[in-house]
C-alpha cells in the first residue's frame, strides 16, 4: 500500500493546468460546473489521491466539494487559478477553524 | 430536564446509577479527547495558514512565468511540447492516525523527482517555458505537503466537531438526565418506605386498640 505510487490531478482553467500537466499531473480542463464536478468525480474513481482544484472552478462546485470533506482518500485542494489567489482556499481554511474551535482564530492573529 | 420514564424500582435505580457512571467516565475521556484534538489542531492549522500563503505566492509567481511563456509560443507548438510529460509527478500515500482520526500523509515518489523536467526538446520552445516548467517542478513539493496539511486539518476540523458534540450531549443531556432520574427513583422508594412504616405504625395502633378493650 505504502510503495503504491499515484498520480495528481489537477482541474480548472486550460491556462492554469497546462503548466501542472507539463510536469506530470493529470490534468483536465473544465470550466462549467458540470464538466468540473464531472472531472472531480472521475478523477476520485480512477484512485487519484490528490486533486489540485483552481480557486475559480472550486467556487462553482463547492457541494462536489463537500462531498470529499469526509473522504480520507481523496484530497482536493483549491489553488490559485492564473489571476493569483481570490481567497477561496484561505477562506475555506478559516471555516475549518470555525468549525472546530467556534472562533476564527487565524484572522485575530494577523 | 425531563426525567427518563422509568419504574421508580431499586433496579432501576442500579441501573441508572450504573449508566450514570458510564456517562461520567465517557464524558471525562471524550472531553480529554476533544482537548487534545483541539490543541493539535491548532498547531496544524497555524503550519496550514503558512503553507497555503507560501503556495500561492510561489504557485502564482509560477503560472506567471508561464502565462508569459505560453506569450512568446505559439499553442499548438506549445501543446505539442507538452503532449507527453517526461515524468509522471507519481507520489505515495500512507496514512496515519492522529488520535484514531485516519490522516493520509503524502511523499514525492524520489524516483519521479530525480527524473528530468523538461518533456521536450530544446530547438522548438522558448527558454522561458524551461524556467517556468522547472519553477513549477519546484513548487510541487509544497503543494503535496499542503494537500497533506490540508486534508489533515479538515479530517480533524469534522473529528472535533463531532467529539464536540458528543460532549455537550453527555454533559447537558445525559447526565443531568441520570441524575435527576436517580433522585425521581430515590424520593419515590423513600416516599413507598416512610408510607410503609406508616401504615405498620397505624396497624400496630389499632391491634394495640384492639387489645386495650
Amino acid at each position: 500500500m505504502a510503495n503504491k505510487l499515484f498520480r495528481m490531478g489537477v482541474v480548472g482553467e486550460e491556462d492554469a493546468i497546462l503548466a501542472f500537466k507539463a510536469i506530470g499531473a493529470i490534468a483536465i480542463p473544465a470550466t462549467t460546473q458540470e464538466e468540473i464536478s464531472t472531472a472531480i468525480h472521475r478523477l476520485s474513481r480512477e484512485g487519484v489521491p490528490v486533486i489540485f482544484i483552481t480557486e475559480a472552478a472550486a467556487r462553482l462546485v463547492s457541494e462536489a466539494l463537500a462531498r470529499y470533506d469526509q473522504i480520507m482518500e481523496t484530497a482536493i485542494i483549491p489553488i490559485p487559478g492564473i489571476k493569483g489567489s481570490d481567497g477561496f482556499g484561505a477562506q475555506l481554511l478559516r471555516d475549518n477553524v470555525i468549525k472546530a474551535i467556534g472562533a476564527d482564530i487565524l484572522t485575530q492573529q494577523n | 430536564m425531563a426525567i427518563l420514564r422509568v419504574n421508580p424500582t431499586r433496579m432501576e435505580l442500579t441501573l441508572m446509577k450504573r449508566r450514570l457512571v458510564t456517562a461520567k467516565r465517557g464524558h471525562k475521556l471524550l472531553k480529554d479527547k476533544r482537548d487534545e484534538l483541539v490543541r493539535r489542531f491548532i498547531v496544524l492549522v497555524k503550519e496550514n495558514a503558512v503553507i497555503r500563503k507560501q503556495v500561492e505566492q510561489e504557485l502564482g509567481a509560477a503560472l506567471k512565468d508561464f502565462a508569459l511563456a505560453r506569450a512568446v509560443m505559439e499553442p499548438g507548438a506549445l501543446h505539442q511540447a507538452l503532449l507527453y510529460p517526461a515524468r509522471e509527478a507519481a507520489i505515495t500515500m500512507g496514512r496515519r492516525s492522529i488520535l484514531s482520526v485516519c490522516v493520509p500523509v503524502f511523499a514525492m515518489d524520489e524516483e519521479s523527482v530525480s527524473k528530468t523536467v523538461l518533456p521536450y526538446g530544446l530547438a522548438e520552445t522558448s527558454a522561458q517555458l524551461d524556467g517556468a516548467i522547472e519553477t513549477m517542478a519546484k513548487v510541487l513539493p509544497l503543494l503535496i505537503q499542503l494537500a497533506e496539511i490540508e486534508k489533515t486539518t479538515g479530517l480533524l476540523a469534522d473529528e472535533i466537531q463531532k467529539t464536540r458534540r458528543r460532549v455537550n450531549a453527555l454533559e447537558y443531556v445525559m447526565i443531568p438526565q441520570f441524575e435527576e432520574t436517580i433522585r425521581y427513583i430515590t424520593m419515590k422508594l423513600e416516599e413507598n418506605e416512610r408510607g410503609a412504616l406508616i401504615r405498620l405504625m397505624k396497624v400496630k395502633e389499632m391491634l394495640e386498640e384492639r387489645a386495650a378493650n
